[in-house]
């Protein structure tokens, strides 16, 4: 087993991610995009692409320069820190690790396209409020030599600017995973408006049609390919939590240290000092979980539910103290639009809920610890 | 040390385990009475935990990662990883127990000159010499920098006179390592010296005090007229700050990990829960899970710890978040496991044995060694920069 410290490679992947984000895309061009109504920057991630990281869990022979979970966790969490706006985990990390798990030309094609930035996906689960994937009711009626799928899903981050979709469906025996064009006739995207402000989509299945050639993987065997998918997902989210958790708590403090009432900083009141202390041990605690769910992923994929569910629920936790003590600690100010912290808080809601809450997940390490 | 490989050191231990581990000791050791703490006057409560300390001792497994000349096995932070893999594997009850090994230990390798190691170390090892430690005063809790006791410089020793709180086990200790007063005129972290006490002698003097756990683990301890020569001084003459604060992260570091239950077996807590509790009631349930959650997230960050300090990054004052999360969350698990154990957690010695005991003794956690607060000052000043 890998040590849990960064090595000095990944330390550096870390430096020229941020140069970069801070360069290309720090919070204020998502402010430009809110402001515009944009919810996807392609040039953005051409040049995301262009680094390596659309492929980063692509094979080398796929045209992928294959880094490993680790090296994505490391680039979600500089995407978290400032909010970066990208379709990094529902094509590079879910779609790619999905398609991984198949061994036919036409995955390898698609994993080519997508290390080159060519196509983007979305990952369609969802039709409840909740994340729930064995509760998958949408059909995938056998026809002819192919399917008819006809249902609704919610939430498809991405699901609106995507390419392709991931599209979990019932059939006869179990679960499907199709790989259809999100402009095949019979669906219906609408795009949601979100409180992040980022995509995501209510998507309408009507008798499509569906081939052999559409599943990826085996018919009735969904989990074979999306369960690592969403393991890859879920590590990654928890990553850009920590991130924007790391982000949300820079601000706090340096406001601290800068914000004067009663002629004294307010970073001088125990009172205060106290709760960013603990915000800050916190975030210490779930750095290690992130840092083991990445290296568990790595070297024993078989085996990282209880790492992977660690670290989600851990990031949904500490990323929702971050973003309350955040806007408690800054007053009025961070409750204004005009301020950033809002943008972290609405960010965390998001991404609590997404590919499962602190729930899902708790009750995923119970079962793994005799509960 | 011979030269092999994790996984040869693996199979060689597994082995002499086998070979030398009596069957008694393989009871994972939980609860107060198991532990052997050695010492001049020790009592052995079985032949077993005679025969297993000597053992160990001679393969230096009592302190397996202390060099071989000190009394240890020299293993790397791998291999001490493997140690207490198939250590657990047996459920092996953990040899020797002692502030020797955890806190002067570490301290005088850090300080020490190497005749002070050759002199104290081995002993410690082979639990020949039980140690206790003369940190707190009845002035100086938090404010630990505010020791009064003061030594006298009498040429080749110094005359020490004063009072300490809260010495664990100072009733059965042989030494003493104490915080003394050298320079009443320098700054109060400037003055002090980390001296080392025989206590059998007549200027020492402890007395237990009763806790509201029924127990009486700590003491008051005076020294009245006591002698204490020279060469008994762990680093520099007024620069004993430096030595105590780092025995302090080692403290801080011991404490945390107990908290987040590796060092007892590290027993998952719905298991724990469930032997007393048929079915857990769906808010304890919740409850339990979010401290499993915290416990094996708090578990890896001791883990990263250790392995950055492997990397020569040491915890430094870091050391205070793992003290205050490791004790805060144990706190906790001891709260679910009265509440599992319901009205047979009331009685002392009930059917649950100690456990009410237990329970209370964990609220000194997050105050021994330095209070949550302090860890928190310390964590908001040093590493977060924030303005005293």
């Amino acid at each position: 087993m890998k040590k849990l410290v960064m090595t000095e490679e990944e330390k550096m992947l870390a430096d020229m991610a941020r140069g970069f984000l801070d360069g290309a895309a720090p919070v204020s061009r998502f402010r430009e995009m809110r402001d515009a109504g944009h919810t996807y920057d392609k040039a953005l991630w051409q040049e995301m692409a262009d680094m390596g990281w659309a492929g980063v869990l692509v094979p080398e022979d796929a045209g992928g320069s294959d880094m490993g979970f680790a090296a994505t966790n490391i680039i979600a969490r500089e995407l978290g820190k400032t909010l970066a706006v990208s379709p990094f985990l529902s094509t590079a990390v879910i779609a790619a690790t999905a398609l991984r798990q198949v061994s036919d030309k036409r995955a390898k094609d698609a994993l080519s396209r997508i290390a080159l930035g060519q196509v983007t996906y979305a990952l369609a689960v969802d039709e409840g409020v909740k994340f729930d994937p064995d509760a998958t009711a949408m059909e995938a009626r056998a026809d002819g030599n192919g399917f008819r799928l006809n249902g609704k899903k919610q939430f498809v981050v991405d699901g609106a600017l995507a390419d392709r979709l991931l599209v979990l469906a019932r059939t006869e025996n179990g679960l499907t995973v199709f790989d259809i064009p999100a402009e095949r006739a019979g669906i219906e995207r609408v795009a949601s408006n979100m409180i992040d402000a980022r995509d995501a989509a209510r998507i309408t299945f009507q008798n499509v049609e569906a081939t052999g050639e559409d599943v990826l993987g085996a018919v009735d065997h969904a989990m074979k390919v999306l369960k690592p998918a969403l393991q890859a997902g879920q590590a990654a989210l928890a990553a850009e939590m920590a991130g924007l958790t790391s982000g949300a708590f820079g601000m706090t403090v340096d406001y601290l240290k800068e914000r004067k009432q009663f002629g004294v900083e307010i970073g001088r009141f125990q009172a205060l000092q106290h709760r960013a202390a603990h915000l800050w041990c916190e975030i210490e605690v779930t750095a290690s979980a992130i840092l083991n769910a990445g290296r568990m992923l790595d070297h024993d994929p078989e085996n990282a539910e209880l790492a992977v569910s660690l670290a989600k629920a851990r990031a949904t936790d500490t990323a929702k103290l971050a973003v309350m003590e955040g806007v408690q600690m800054h007053g009025g100010i961070g409750m204004t639009d005009a301020y950033d912290m809002g943008f972290y808080m609405k960010r965390a809601r998001v991404g609590a809920e997404w590919l499962g809450d602190y729930s899902y997940h708790a009750e995923k390490v119970a079962a793994a610890r005799g509960f | 040390m011979t030269v092999n490989t994790p996984e040869e050191f693996r199979a060689e231990l597994r082995d002499w385990l086998e070979m030398n581990c009596p069957g008694e000791m393989r009871d994972g050791g939980l609860g107060e009475d198991s532990i052997c703490w050695g010492g001049k006057d020790w009592v052995f409560t079985s032949n077993a935990q005679k025969v297993w300390l000597e053992r160990c001792a001679a393969k230096g497994y009592t302190v397996p990662t202390w060099p071989v000349e000190y009394g240890g096995a020299g293993l790397d932070r791998t291999r001490e990883k493997v140690f207490h893999e198939e250590m657990s594997a047996i459920n092996a009850r953990s040899p020797l127990q002692s502030f020797g090994i955890w806190m002067l230990g570490p301290a005088l390798l850090h300080f020490g000159s190497h005749e002070q190691k050759l002199h104290y170390l081995p002993p410690i090892a082979r639990g020949e010499v039980r140690w206790c430690q003369g940190y707190s005063e009845p002035g100086a809790g938090s404010d630990l920098a505010n020791v009064q006791t003061r030594g006298e410089d009498k040429g080749d020793h110094w005359l020490v006179n004063g009072q300490k709180i809260w010495t664990s086990y100072a009733d059965k200790a042989d030494w003493i390592f104490a915080l003394v007063r050298t320079d009443r005129n320098a700054p109060k972290h400037k003055g002090i010296s980390f001296l080392l006490c025989d206590m059998d002698q007549t200027g020492v003097e402890t007395r237990p005090i009763k806790m509201i756990s029924g127990i009486s683990p700590f003491c008051e301890t005076f020294f009245t007229d006591a002698k204490i020569p020279k060469h008994q001084i762990v680093g520099e003459e007024n620069r004993g700050w430096d030595v105590a604060k780092y025995l302090l992260t080692h403290e801080r570091e011991m404490i945390s990990g107990g908290g987040a239950g590796l060092s007892g077996g590290g027993r998952a807590l719905g298991a724990v829960l469930s032997d007393t509790m048929e079915t857990l009631d769906a808010t304890t349930r919740a409850d339990a899970m979010r401290c499993e959650i915290d416990a094996l997230a708090i578990g890896l960050t001791l883990e990263r710890y250790k392995d950055q300090s492997e990397a020569g990054q040491g915890a430094g004052d870091a050391s205070a978040m793992l003290k205050y999360t490791g004790t805060e969350l144990n706190k906790q698990r001891h709260e679910l496991m009265m509440s599992a154990g319901g009205s047979d957690a009331l009685e002392w010695d009930g059917p649950l044995g100690n456990r009410a005991g237990d329970w209370l003794r964990t609220k000194a956690n997050s105050i021994e060694g330095g209070t949550s607060e302090v860890m928190l000052s310390i964590v908001s000043r040093r590493v977060l920069g924030l303005p005293a």
